[in-house]
């Protein structure tokens, strides 16, 4: 039987595009982005001059997070539980999921992150307007968990954007979630519009 | 329930047509060769006592000394089914004749089956990678991959 008589389809345009795109962001993500941390001094370093500016923006930040729904697997589940009426995540304004990242400014990254998915995350965060901050949910999004060896699994989802909050867990219950969206609202609260 | 026929009795009926096409047969299944595969199966699908017109499930088994790819069929009509199988030695440039002109549901079966084990099937209308991406090396599926 000879293979060279029928070999395989030649690739499209298309196919070699999503190629190349990926395998230039595994080449450029070999290692992980620092978790920003800039606003672990803020307090000590901003003193007089617009802190009361500061105060009533990052309340207002802090109290009306626009989630964007990031489900990419079975941690998506236990997300979605957040947004019913039974933990019901309007009670910190969160009010909707939205579908757009031009309406949200808290990405939600829920469930194992393939290579494959990973250029759509980065430019869907990318589309993101600023001030914009990112929760890793769950044990694959934060380090790859038990895929983390894999050849398709991207190995922490801080390897594409930097995350602010992990809510560990496989997957994180419900309430774990909230724990770290409240654990973001203190970080929120820290920082200052003069760095935007 | 579907009836699961022997593999041997499928045997005999797949020998009378095209002799020399069953590489081995047991209880469970039918091992053709890799050249005649496409008409036992052809065979199989046209013949009215088996009419074999559903194909459930096609997958591939690494077993280091050959590739073994497994065809689950499965009649609607007489609700009764069989598991073909055939082999392929050659582990550089292993190739088995498609079937997707028999049964639609093996084109993208084949694809994923090329995609993960590196097995060509010869007659795909469209045979590329189906989960992994264009430029990803390897196949891997296969045991030897690292």
């Amino acid at each position: 039987m000879e293979v060279d008589k029928y070999s395989i389809a030649p690739p499209n345009e298309i196919d070699i595009a999503e190629g190349l795109r990926i395998n230039s962001l595994i080449a450029a993500s070999q290692n992980p982005i620092p978790d920003p941390d800039s606003w672990i001094d803020e307090e000590i370093r901003r003193n007089v001059l617009v802190t009361s500016v500061d105060y009533v923006v990052d309340w207002a930040r802090s109290r009306s997070l626009f989630p964007l729904m990031f489900g990419l697997a079975c941690c998506a589940f236990e997300m979605i539980g957040v947004a019913t009426s039974r933990f019901d995540i309007s009670r910190y304004g969160m009010d909707i999921f939205r579908w757009s990242p031009r309406q949200a400014d808290l990405m939600i990254v829920a469930g194992t992150v393939t290579w494959k998915m990973a250029p759509a995350v980065r430019r869907v965060y990318d589309q993101m307007a600023e001030p914009k901050w990112v929760i890793a949910m769950g044990q694959c999004t934060i380090s790859g968990g038990p895929f983390r060896e894999s050849y398709s699994v991207v190995p922490g989802v801080n390897r594409i954007v930097p995350v602010d909050v992990y809510v560990p867990g496989c997957p994180p219950r419900p309430e774990a979630l909230i724990y770290g969206i409240t654990k973001l609202h203190k970080k929120i609260v820290k920082g200052s519009i003069k760095k935007a | 329930m579907t009836t699961a026929l022997s593999g041997e009795q499928v045997a005999k009926k797949i020998e009378k047509a095209s002799p020399g096409a069953v590489e081995a047969a047991d209880k469970t299944s039918v091992i053709v060769t890799s050249e005649s595969l496409l008409k036992a199966a052809e065979f199989l699908k046209n013949a009215p006592e088996l009419d074999f017109n559903y194909l459930r499930d096609l997958t591939t088994v690494d077993y280091i000394n050959f590739f073994e790819v497994v065809y689950h069929l499965v009649s609607l009509t007489h609700n009764h089914s069989v598991v073909l199988k055939t082999r392929c030695y050659d582990r550089d440039k292993p190739a088995v004749p498609s079937v997707t002109s028999l049964w639609r549901a093996a084109d993208f079966a084949e694809r994923e089956a090329y995609d993960l084990m590196g097995i060509v099937f010869m007659g795909h209308p469209n045979l590329k990678r189906l989960l992994l991406w264009e430029g990803f090396k390897g196949h891997p599926l296969r045991r030897d991959y690292l």
